[in-house]
C-alpha cells in the first residue's frame, strides 16, 4: 500500500514535469510552471498535515515561494512593480509566521 | 555575459526550490521537514533574486532584489527558529527513530 502511494505520486510528478518540458514555452515561463508545481506540493502538505505546526511551516514556505515567483514574473513581463509586491509579501509573511509560532507556543500576542 | 550567469543562478534557485518542496512532502517528521524546506527554499529564492540583480544591473529593480535578499537572509532563519520552538512547546512528537532531544533534556533539568 505504501509502495503504491509512492508510485502514484512519482507518476503524477513525472507527468507534470514532462508536460512542462514538451510544450514550447519560453525559458522563464517554464521556471514559472515549476514554481507553481512547488506551490502545489506545499498545498498538499497544508491539506494533509497531521498537526497545526506542519501547516504553519507550509504557509511560511509558500510565502517565500511567492516572493520568488514575483521576481521571475518581473523578468518575464518587464514590469518592475512586481518586485514591490515581493517586498511587501516577504514582510507580511514574516510577521504572520511569528504570530503563528507565538500562538503555537500557547502565549498571548503582547508578551 | 552577465545575463548568462544570471540565468544560471535562476535555474539553480528553481531547482533548489523544487527539491525543498519535495522534502516538505516526503520527510517523516516536522523538524526534518522544517530543516529541508527552510534551507532549500531560502537558498533557492535568494538565488533567484541574485539572478534578477545580475540581469537587470544597477537599476531600481536590481536594488530592490538586493533588499529582498538582505531581508530574507535576516528573517527566514528567525521565523524557522520560532516555529520549531513553538512546535516543541505545543507538544509535537519527534520521529520514533530520532536519536536524541537536547532541548527536552535542558527543559527537564
Amino acid at each position: 500500500m505504501r509502495f503504491l502511494r509512492w508510485l502514484i505520486g512519482l507518476i503524477i510528478l513525472a507527468a507534470i514535469l514532462i508536460w512542462i518540458f514538451i510544450h514550447p514555452f519560453s525559458f522563464l515561463v517554464r521556471c514559472l510552471y515549476i514554481l507553481l508545481l512547488c506551490s502545489l506540493l506545499c498545498l498538499f502538505r497544508i491539506l494533509g498535515g497531521p498537526t497545526a505546526a506542519d501547516r504553519a511551516v507550509s504557509v511560511d514556505i509558500l510565502g517565500i515561494l511567492i516572493v520568488g515567483f514575483c521576481a521571475i514574473l518581473c523578468l518575464a513581463t518587464g514590469r518592475p512593480w512586481y518586485l514591490d509586491i515581493g517586498i511587501a509579501w516577504a514582510l507580511q509573511s514574516f510577521i504572520g509566521v511569528l504570530a503563528l509560532s507565538k500562538y503555537l507556543e500557547g502565549r498571548s500576542f503582547d508578551e | 555575459m552577465n545575463e548568462i550567469i544570471g540565468y544560471i543562478f535562476i535555474v539553480a534557485g528553481v531547482v533548489f526550490d523544487f527539491f525543498g518542496c519535495l522534502g516538505l512532502v516526503r520527510l517523516p517528521d516536522l523538524y526534518n521537514r522544517l530543516q529541508a524546506a527552510t534551507k532549500c527554499v531560502t537558498i533557492g529564492t535568494c538565488g533567484i533574486m541574485f539572478g534578477v540583480f545580475l540581469i537587470t544591473g544597477l537599476s531600481p529593480s536590481g536594488i530592490k532584489a538586493l533588499l529582498i535578499i538582505l531581508f530574507l537572509i535576516l528573517t527566514a532563519p528567525t521565523a524557522a527558529h520560532a516555529l520549531a520552538r513553538g512546535a516543541h512547546k505545543s507538544g509535537v512528537k519527534l520521529w520514533e527513530k530520532s536519536v536524541c532531544d537536547k532541548y527536552e533534556e535542558d527543559e527537564t533539568k
